[in-house]
């Protein structure tokens, strides 16, 4: 069986291309770790890009579609008037709407350490976290998409931030710091998982509870006193309870201190964590 | 550059254990530089996981291996600034472009911005991607996303290049494309290992083999002494009709004096032989049977055949054992 010939050569392999391409002796130094997180959040970025509008879809679907039936189903109910609850239920709404694409941290990270290209990466010089921060960077693009997006169509439904401009801004910032925090729980699942599905999947146990055992949607005064201390207990509520009062502006310190300080103990917690799964994954 | 003295790859006793399975069980090597090497064996041999602990990404369980004269688990950061892998399924991000892929990599080699996209472009002009480098990898076809991944191994020129089976699941023309790439690069002195479970493969590229089965070494040599060890020839006889099988075999037996390789394929045969006229002869015999063929070849030996030879039972076996070892 004779299938080619060894002397001539295949078209479309242009061999002084290649022979110029092989003969560059480039040898760089490694580049500091903050180039590294620069060139892996423009990474995430510009796979986003590629996605274009179907990761607006994504991440602004399910906040609009909750923020319609919300309102107008039971709103009336739950505030008298849907008008009442409106200005209610929106900032909780812009929390759920910055806390559910976190997930997409894991499932990316995940992708990278399932299907190679983690292999490519580990055999590279740089810092190796760099790849997880960048991406974690990266994804502010989505929160910060999925927040403006939220809110122009809470503002057409007749939501007045009474906190003007100046409290929708800095409630979007501290959110933002609140996402950021809270993708690194799916990024250490992401290290841990087998499959990115499994990621996906696993955060619906974590995002349900989570979203539903809070103050987005209701008061939690008629709720019994064992629930109402859960959800008052669940960080979720804490972030809701400083939205609301940054964008109508009677926001307190210890509403903001609160969930600053959730951030940063889940950063503690769960930063060192998913790099020291990170690391440990490379040394079998 | 070291001398070409020092070994590209010098092991001793390597050995990796996943659980119960050996899947590396003492393989030593010695394979100098300039060469293309190749290992052959069948899925499952335990050449993927010998590829990974040379270039640093699993560590050894047992035994010593130095690439270019370093230790690769003491000093993994020498051996990984001179070595590169492209492994079996893609290491690219399929969401980005061939652009966006190389550049990636070559910022985080320490590239700057500019320098990132010129090499980008050069790698592309060098295995003819430059028309497609603004697509996205994922709308690639087999053969375009090895050449990828395999540019996106040379950003920085390796030394040593690891190549894990690079042709497999591609077709012809990918395949000649990847296999003159290959010999581009040798001549311009970089070292490959390349691993293949195809003889036909290794025949071509490799100056040395190594056929690797169980995790063990089983035969090394230039692709001379291996196919002198199995016979120059086959005669490979597919029948109509599974139930003749029995009786081609006798009739092959006697007409060529050798003995019959039964495949594992119900309806195939083979028989090493280089004599063509008794071929010849074989095949009017059994015409003359009515035993019905619906076609045969006279060729080089199958991987089927060189593991009969080495190992006394057909390949397949060796592929059902350790599926699930690599």
């Amino acid at each position: 069986m004779t299938l080619t010939s060894e002397t001539t050569a295949t078209p479309g392999v242009p061999a002084d291309a290649l022979r110029k391409a092989l003969t560059s002796q480039i040898r760089p130094s490694r580049p500091n770790p903050l180039t590294a997180v620069r060139v892996s959040a423009w990474r995430t970025m510009r796979k986003m890009k590629h996605y274009g509008v179907a990761v607006l879809f994504d991440v602004t679907l399910m906040p609009i579609v909750f923020l319609l039936t919300f309102t107008y189903l039971f709103g009336g109910a739950f505030a008298g008037s849907t008008k009442e609850y409106l200005q209610y239920f929106l900032p909780g709404v812009l929390v759920q709407t910055v806390i559910m694409p976190t997930v997409y941290t894991g499932t990316a990270l995940n992708m990278d350490i399932t299907r190679g290209i983690y292999d490519r990466f580990r055999t590279l010089p740089f810092w190796q976290p760099a790849t997880i921060v960048g991406s974690l960077l990266g994804d502010i693009v989505r929160y910060v998409l999925a927040l403006t997006t939220t809110m122009g169509v809470g503002l057409a439904l007749g939501f007045r931030p009474d906190g003007g401009m100046g409290g929708v801004l800095a409630a979007m910032l501290l959110l933002l710091l609140f996402a950021v925090s809270v993708s690194w729980i799916f990024a250490a699942l992401g290290v841990v998982a087998k499959a990115p599905e499994t990621v996906s999947g696993s955060s619906m146990l974590v995002m349900f509870p989570l979203v539903f055992t809070s103050n987005i949607f209701v008061e939690p005064e008629t709720m019994p006193g064992w629930m109402e201390a859960i959800v008052n207990a669940n960080p979720v509520s804490n972030a809701a309870t400083a939205v609301r009062g940054l964008v109508h502006g009677d926001a307190s310190g210890a509403d903001i201190g609160w969930v600053l300080l959730a951030s940063g103990v889940i950063t503690l917690i769960f930063a060192p964590l998913t790099m020291h799964l990170y690391r440990a994954k490379s040394r079998q | 550059m070291s001398s070409q003295s020092t070994l590209a790859i010098e092991t001793s006793g390597l050995v990796k254990t996943f659980g119960e399975t050996r899947a590396v069980d003492g393989v030593d090597l010695a394979i100098p530089q300039g060469v293309v090497y190749g290992v052959l064996g069948p899925n499952g041999a335990g050449k993927t996981t010998t590829i990974r602990m040379l270039s640093t990404l699993l560590t050894p369980d047992g035994g010593t291996a130095r690439v270019l004269g370093h230790d690769v688990v003491k000093e993994a950061g020498a051996v990984r600034s001179r070595v590169s892998l492209t492994g079996q399924f893609a290491s690219i991000d399929e969401d980005l472009t061939a652009t966006e892929n190389l550049t990636l990599l070559a910022r985080l080699l320490g590239f700057s911005r500019s320098q990132a996209a010129a090499r980008a472009e050069e790698l592309l002009a060098a295995f003819d991607l430059t028309d497609a480098a603004g697509r996205q990898s994922k709308t690639f076809s087999g053969g375009m996303r090895r050449r990828l991944d395999i540019a996106a191994s040379l950003v920085i020129t390796p030394d040593l290049l690891f190549l894990d089976e690079p042709t497999t699941g591609l077709d012809p023309r990918s395949r000649n494309q990847v296999w003159d790439s290959v010999r581009a690069m040798v001549a311009l002195g970089t070292t490959i290992l390349l691993t293949t479970q195809y003889l036909d493969e290794a025949d071509q590229l490799a100056d040395r083999i190594a056929v690797i089965d169980h995790g063990r070494v089983i035969a090394e040599g230039t692709t001379g002494e291996l196919k002198a060890s199995v016979g120059t020839g086959a005669l490979h006889v597919r029948l109509v009709n599974a139930e003749t099988r029995p009786e081609a075999a006798q009739l092959l037996t006697r007409a060529l004096a050798s003995p019959v390789f039964q495949e594992s394929d119900p309806f195939a045969l083979s028989v090493r032989t280089d004599d063509h006229e008794r071929v010849a002869g074989a095949l009017a015999e059994l015409a003359r049977s009515e035993i019905a063929v619906s076609d045969f070849a006279f060729g080089r030996p199958s991987l089927d055949e060189v593991f009969l030879a080495l190992t006394g039972r057909p390949a397949e076996d060796a592929q059902t054992d350790q599926e699930d070892a690599a």
